[in-house]
């Protein structure tokens, strides 16, 4: 089981408190998709990811930004038990979706430069490691039921 | 693969960051061995708390040989033929670090950026310090 300190467990919520949805999840979705070309493999049925551009304002992206991020909020209201909470969607990227869990790294780089944009200099070390260790369970549990 | 544009962009950026290495720098670090600990291990003769003069002197000489790179991409293996050298016979850094360190490096400059640390921006930088990286631990083996 993980385990969390005081900090991490504070330092998360408040995050998570802080930054809005609809920005931040679209916002992480489009950066992963512009920096690593090859993850919009994924998204054939999204339409236009010809540029960076089209990206950022692709409707499809945005929409899919946002379920990305309401599927962490699941994480962040069960921090003691992400791994038995992910269960399914671990099935369903594994079996369904066919997602190699490599990018799930690539995402959570992502949405942590995008928040570390958001916070700035709030963004400290410390509040930045713990945000990390929470994407570390949060990508060990989307890989549990790989096989 | 870097287009005319992105270089004249990480040339750009880089040589804005250039009179604040040192925060740069030591921000970046700080960063590494917060998220990374083992990486600490690279550093036991150095005193690298929060705010330590060793920590910003080499927090420095990371950024300024970084922004030196920037300055002509083509010439990376020329320019960082000492370093290259440094890397594989004296200081003998685990190349997975470097990929460590780009990464704090990248969360640095999205706090110290904010909106300027675009999608196109970060793109360019990850790939010219994935290059980076590469050209330095050329000489390991």
């Amino acid at each position: 089981m993980v385990k969390w300190t005081d900090f991490e467990r504070a330092t998360i919520q408040d995050i998570f408190s802080k930054i809005d949805y609809g920005v931040i999840g679209p916002a992480a979705l489009s950066r992963c998709l512009i920096v690593y070309p090859w993850t919009q493999r994924y998204f054939g049925g999204f339409g236009n990811l010809y540029n960076a551009a089209a990206i950022t304002s692709n409707p499809k992206v945005a929409a899919h930004g946002k379920v990305v991020i309401a599927g962490l909020e699941k994480a962040v209201k069960n921090m003691d038990d992400i791994k038995t909470i992910y269960k399914d969607l671990s099935v369903l990227h594994s079996e369904k979706l066919q997602v190699d869990p490599d990018n799930f790294n690539l995402l959570a780089d992502c949405l942590t430069i995008v928040v570390a944009g958001q916070m700035g200099a709030a963004f400290t070390p410390e509040v930045h490691a713990a945000f990390q260790k929470f994407l570390a369970v949060v990508v060990a549990s989307l890989r549990k039921q790989y096989y | 693969m870097l287009s005319k544009k992105e270089k004249k962009l990480i040339k750009e950026i880089w040589e804005r960051l250039t009179p604040v290495a040192e925060d740069i720098g030591s921000d970046a670090l700080l960063r590494m061995f917060a998220s990374y600990p083992g990486t600490k291990t690279y550093f036991s003769h150095l005193d690298i708390s929060p705010g330590s003069a060793h920590l910003y002197s080499h927090g420095k000489k990371i950024v300024l040989a970084i922004a030196e790179g920037a300055k002509d991409i083509s010439q990376l293996t020329v320019t960082l033929a000492p370093l290259q050298t440094l890397h594989a016979y004296q200081l003998r850094i685990d190349p997975t670090n470097f990929k460590l360190l780009s990464h704090c490096m990248l969360v640095t400059l999205a706090c110290y950026l904010g909106e300027e640390f675009t999608p196109v921006a970060h793109a360019a930088i990850d790939k010219y310090l994935s290059a980076f990286a590469a050209v330095l631990s050329e000489k390991y083996r």
